[in-house]
């Protein structure tokens, strides 16, 4: 068999390596930051393939939580944490070994019978995936299918990932608290601040100015992208992450207590709660009009469908479903993400030389 | 005139890229922190500008050039500001630019 290189496959191919290279450079580091700076070169690599792939929402996604999100997370984590991994001897390393090459050479076995690039027949293509395509535009009637699938047919899958979303966050902040400590810091926090800007003199004006212009620019982006999703690539996922990596950008330049000052904690916890309430809210009200949990159609009562509806095929119940839908995603996804950001960085304080309370 | 654009635009893009090249280069070949994140900072606007310029020329619709505007906008925006803040925190962390003539390390 004889395989054609395309441009494309040169591209792929070049991609690919880069990923390989990247994830020895991530075994091979010892220090955790450069670790952390090459993941997040990994999924900036991994989302660039992707989209060589025609697939842009999931190179977006990998692209604002794989790249953006979860390196400012992680770098917030290794406050907490040893900045160096230990040297292990080598023959500790035998066995995981034996068990990571036997995985590895299954998973490639399996591999051989997955269908190939773009092949039609292959089943996430034939039936479903071909539904789907047919359907929308009379079902949905939205342009970009990939917005259809998640946020209406498969509404439900959504409504749970949500919810994941919203748990781990709840599970994050039962561990590490929702960064109570350092508020009860801050009258302390902010004296040793206002100290040593006085003795140094002010270094950090460039930085506020620039980022004070990023941060409309980057809410008004999310917004864009919430907006758009109907569209094209983008949504609430997206938008949620957007508008977190706005705040947390904030805290940090300006110090978390500022950011916690502007969006309290309360607010936070609600807001990550809202969101998964109206995404479950927007099904009972289907529920209630008739319809099935989720099912827009029924989102608005028979009568006042009737009564606005300019056409049989307006679909103003899946339109307004959909972005209901993707608002409380987008809600909770952000506010998860800002919970998370302050329970981590939340616990720095523990650690500076001479802090009380307990260490980590 | 589209002839033209298309033109154009494949030799910004094409001069953007060996720009950023030149600024990997001086990354690994320059021999201190300062002037290593010159050779990125500078490099990086003017290859973003040559980059989104061309690709602005190459565009099908006014639309897609004014968003290659925006990004051209933020990354004006972020690439100094990042630049600046690293040249910042390694001044105040105490690390002296290395001063005098140059020292050839292959020579040695």
């Amino acid at each position: 068999m004889s395989i054609p290189f395309t441009p494309d496959m040169w591209i792929s191919l070049a991609l690919l390596t880069m990923l390989v290279a990247l994830v020895i450079g991530v075994m091979q580091a010892r220090s955790l930051l450069n670790a952390i700076l090459l993941m997040s070169a990994y999924s900036l690599v991994a989302a660039l393939w992707l989209l060589t792939m025609d697939a842009p929402d999931v190179a977006f996604t990998e692209a604002v939580v794989g790249a953006g999100v979860s390196t400012v997370v992680m770098l917030g984590a290794i406050l907490l944490a040893r900045k160096r991994d230990e040297t292990r001897d080598w023959k500790r390393a035998i066995a995981p070994g034996v068990i990571v090459l036997i995985a590895g050479a299954a998973l490639i076995y399996v591999m051989m019978g997955l269908p190939g690039l773009g092949d039609p027949t292959s089943p996430a293509n034939a039936y479903l995936g071909r539904l789907y395509m047919k359907h929308t535009p009379e079902d949905i009637g939205v342009a970009n299918v990939v917005t259809a699938v998640l946020a209406s047919y498969r509404g439900f899958d959504t409504l749970g990932e949500t919810a994941v979303i919203f748990s781990a966050g709840i599970a994050v902040a039962l561990m590490l608290g929702f960064g109570e400590r350092a508020l009860a810091d801050l009258p302390h926090v902010a004296r040793a601040q206002a100290q040593e800007d006085a003795a140094e003199g002010d270094h950090h004006v460039v930085l506020r100015v620039g980022v004070k212009l990023l941060i409309p620019m980057i809410t008004l982006y999310a917004f864009y992208v919430q907006f758009h999703g109907d569209l094209g690539p983008g949504g609430g996922f997206q938008a949620g992450v957007i508008l977190g990596v706005a705040a947390i950008l904030h805290a940090l330049v300006f110090g978390l207590a500022e950011t916690m000052a502007a969006l309290p904690t309360k607010l936070v916890r609600g807001c990550a709660a809202l969101g998964v309430l109206v995404y479950a809210g927007v099904g009972i009200v289907c529920v209630v009009n008739g319809g099935a949990f989720l099912d827009y159609d029924h989102l608005f009562p028979v009568a006042l469908d009737t009564a606005l509806k300019q056409g049989a095929h307006s679909h103003l119940g899946q339109h307004v479903g959909i972005l209901l839908v993707e608002a409380g995603v987008m809600l909770t996804v952000a506010a998860t993400m800002l919970a998370l950001l302050y329970a981590f960085a939340g616990r720095a304080p523990d650690l500076a030389p001479g802090a009380k309370g307990e260490g980590p | 005139m589209a002839d033209a654009l298309v033109w154009i635009g494949s030799a910004l893009t094409l001069l953007g890229a060996l720009v950023t090249m030149i600024g990997a280069v001086g990354v690994l070949r320059f021999p201190d922190f300062y002037t290593r994140i010159h050779a990125a900072g500078v490099t990086d606007t003017l290859g973003a500008t040559l980059v989104l310029l061309g690709l602005a020329c190459l565009s099908d619709s006014w639309q897609t050039a004014l968003k290659l505007g925006i990004v051209w906008l933020f990354v004006m925006i972020a690439s100094p500001t990042a630049t600046h803040a690293l040249a910042n925190a390694a001044h105040a962390s105490g690390l002296k630019p290395e001063l005098g003539p140059a020292k050839d390390e292959a020579a040695q």
